[in-house]
């Protein structure tokens, strides 16, 4: 069975690619769907419960909850995307080095991962925020940068089993070098499990995002992200529960959209991977 | 483990070098007494002058004697006695995140994967599917909102009450473990999910292994076969995931002692951060690479103590 064959037949991951579509469509018309403007402060009428009239209630200066998490949708798109994008280039380039070439090239890479991996990301994250200013540009790159790690050990094990094989020998024979058999020969054998992990990673880099802003250290304010939505959620948590309860709904689907569909392509590229 | 200490020591001395202008700078820019002597004078104080590769051996010495410099925050204390008096406090909650992520993910791994495809397994599939996705803080802000100000069950904030003082010793431990309750199962929340899918996936592999079905066949009760011969095996590398699993948990002391008002490292952390309080950054951020790095290699030993197979001669 082919990829899409066995692809469509898989419900979770049809689930997944719904919700990720809709994400998609939800952030690039998000000028169209969110009914009111998401910056536009109210003072007549802060912190009201929700309504018809505004779906998912008002904030504490008045802004509508559901426009500002129609525009909030965009930003977690950016960032899963651009840090993710980050983070598999590191990670594939410096895999595929490991990998290939082997010997010292290979240690020294993989202590440096090693090493990385002992910083608890939250952590190095936080400290580098700490030395820069908290921009989303900023904030998506930090994220990319601390997270190449898993990426790193996936394509140098693919590497690893690949090198050796007669398809990769005859690139050799007939005088193909290092650079065209890496990223022309053995790379696109080892997209699949890339792709995965790209999945997989752009639903990591949303949770951490929406983590650093809640914290105040993310995305600033007035831009709408989810997390700082939930920081007035939290100041107001005694009076306003809808502020905490829907952008953190839509993070959870979120994510759960990218997870679901990153399984499905694994199962789908590779059935032996099947659990 | 002396080659991850070192590595550890230059990236932090790296992401020290981030920082904008230099120590020089930021003591006396808001000064207006400071003249080009005076900054010269403390150029050499810092070694600033000398180059890079002396400056991080100077740092290293310093770091050997435990000095981590002095805060930049009022209180003008060493980092290392500001960290050392919160460090027991974020260990006593990580402790017990791990007794529960242990006391609660084993049991559901194993009896899911004993009865594969029944309704628990397919509702815990569904639990550890929603484990891996919740943003933890807007977990810990929905139970804040139900047991905390809905129910009125539980605190929210901080370790202790006000009377704290004046409670009995019985008293204080209650009103300690109330305080305790909500930000040791969020913190162990992020890890259930992990350790259980993991136990599961291990547990289903060791029974289909042959000395399972001898131990079958020779008559034992499926009780002993479970539980005697075949979660022994899966525990073995569970060992390992958990020791994983403690960068996670560090990490996640940031969120839950913030959210939680916890007075632990974490939150040293965030409000060293949110005042750019270099040393103490710093600081932090090498105590918790070296908790990492302890918490591994304990998980290492205990691995070996466990498993006969791998004592190395």
């Amino acid at each position: 069975m082919n990829f899409w064959e066995t692809f469509y037949k898989n419900k979770l991951a049809l689930t997944g690619s719904a919700i990720v579509l809709l994400l998609f469509l939800v952030s690039i018309f998000a000028p169209l769907f969110a009914p009111y403007d998401p910056g536009q402060i109210d003072l007549k009428n802060v912190l009201l419960s929700p309504s018809l009239n505004h779906l998912f209630g008002t904030d504490q200066l008045g802004r509508d909850v559901l426009s500002r998490m129609i525009w909030g949708a965009r930003i977690s798109l950016k960032v899963g995307f651009v840090a993710t994008g980050v983070a598999i280039i590191i990670g594939t380039l410096l895999g595929a080095i490991a990998g290939y070439y082997g010997g010292w090239i290979d240690a020294v890479i993989m202590r440096f991962v090693d090493v990385m991996l002992c910083f608890p990301t939250f952590f190095l994250i936080l400290a580098v925020i700490a030395f820069l200013e908290p921009s989303i540009w900023n904030i998506m790159i930090i994220i990319g940068l601390t997270g190449w790690m898993g990426v790193t050990r996936l394509v140098r094990a693919d590497f690893i089993s690949l090198r050796e094989r007669d398809f990769v020998q005859a690139a050799r024979v007939i005088g193909a070098g290092d650079l065209r058999i890496i990223f022309v020969h053995i790379l696109p054998n080892a997209m699949a499990s890339i792709l995965v992990a790209a999945t997989l990673g752009i639903a990591g880099a949303i949770l951490t995002e929406s983590a650093l802003s809640f914290l105040g250290i993310g995305v600033q304010p007035p831009t709408p992200s989810w997390g700082n939505i939930l920081t007035a959620g939290k100041d107001n948590i005694d009076i306003a529960w809808w502020l905490s309860l829907y952008p953190g709904l839509a993070i959870l689907i979120t994510v759960v959209g990218y997870n679901l569909l990153g399984e499905g392509i694994r199962d789908s590229l590779d059935p032996r991977l099947k659990k | 483990m002396i080659p991850l200490l070192a590595g550890i020591t230059v990236i932090c001395f790296f992401v020290m070098r981030l920082a904008p202008g230099s120590p020089v700078d930021l003591e006396t820019q808001m000064n207006p007494k400071s003249s080009v002597e005076m900054k010269e004078r403390l150029k050499t104080l810092y070694e600033l002058d000398k180059p890079i590769h002396q400056q991080y051996w100077s740092w290293l010495k310093k770091l050997g004697r435990g000095n981590l410099g002095i805060s930049f925050a009022s209180d003008h204390r060493p980092v290392t006695a500001k960290i050392m008096e919160r460090i027991p406090i974020t260990i006593l909650l990580e402790f017990l995140s791990l007794l529960i992520i242990i006391a609660i993910a084993i049991p559901i791994g194993v009896l899911s994967a004993v009865h594969q495809d029944s309704l628990f397994d397919k509702m815990t599939g569904v639990f550890v599917f929603i484990g891996f996705a919740i943003p933890t803080f807007w977990l810990a802000l929905l139970l804040m909102i139900f047991f905390g100000i809905h129910l009125a069950w539980l605190p929210i904030s901080g370790l202790r009450s006000l009377n704290y003082e004046y409670l009995t010793a019985w008293g204080q431990f209650v009103d300690l473990a109330r305080h305790l309750v909500l930000p040791v199962f969020i913190s162990a929340f992020g890890g259930l999910a992990g350790l259980s899918r993991y136990m599961r996936a291990n547990m289903l592999e060791v029974i289909r292994q042959d000395y399972i079905m001898t131990a079958r066949a020779k008559g034992l009760s499926e009780r002993d076969v479970i539980y005697k011969h075949a979660l022994r095996n899966a525990l073995l590398p569970a060992i390992t995931i958990l020791g994983l699993s403690i960068p996670g948990l560090i990490g996640g002391s940031v969120i839950f002692e913030t959210v939680f008002a916890i007075p632990g490292m974490g939150q040293l952390f965030y409000m060293a951060v949110m005042a750019r309080d270099y040393p103490t950054v710093m600081g932090i951020l090498l105590i918790g690479a070296i908790l990492t790095l302890v918490g591994n290699l304990i998980a290492d030993v205990s691995y070996a103590v466990a498993d006969p197979r791998i004592r190395i001669s």
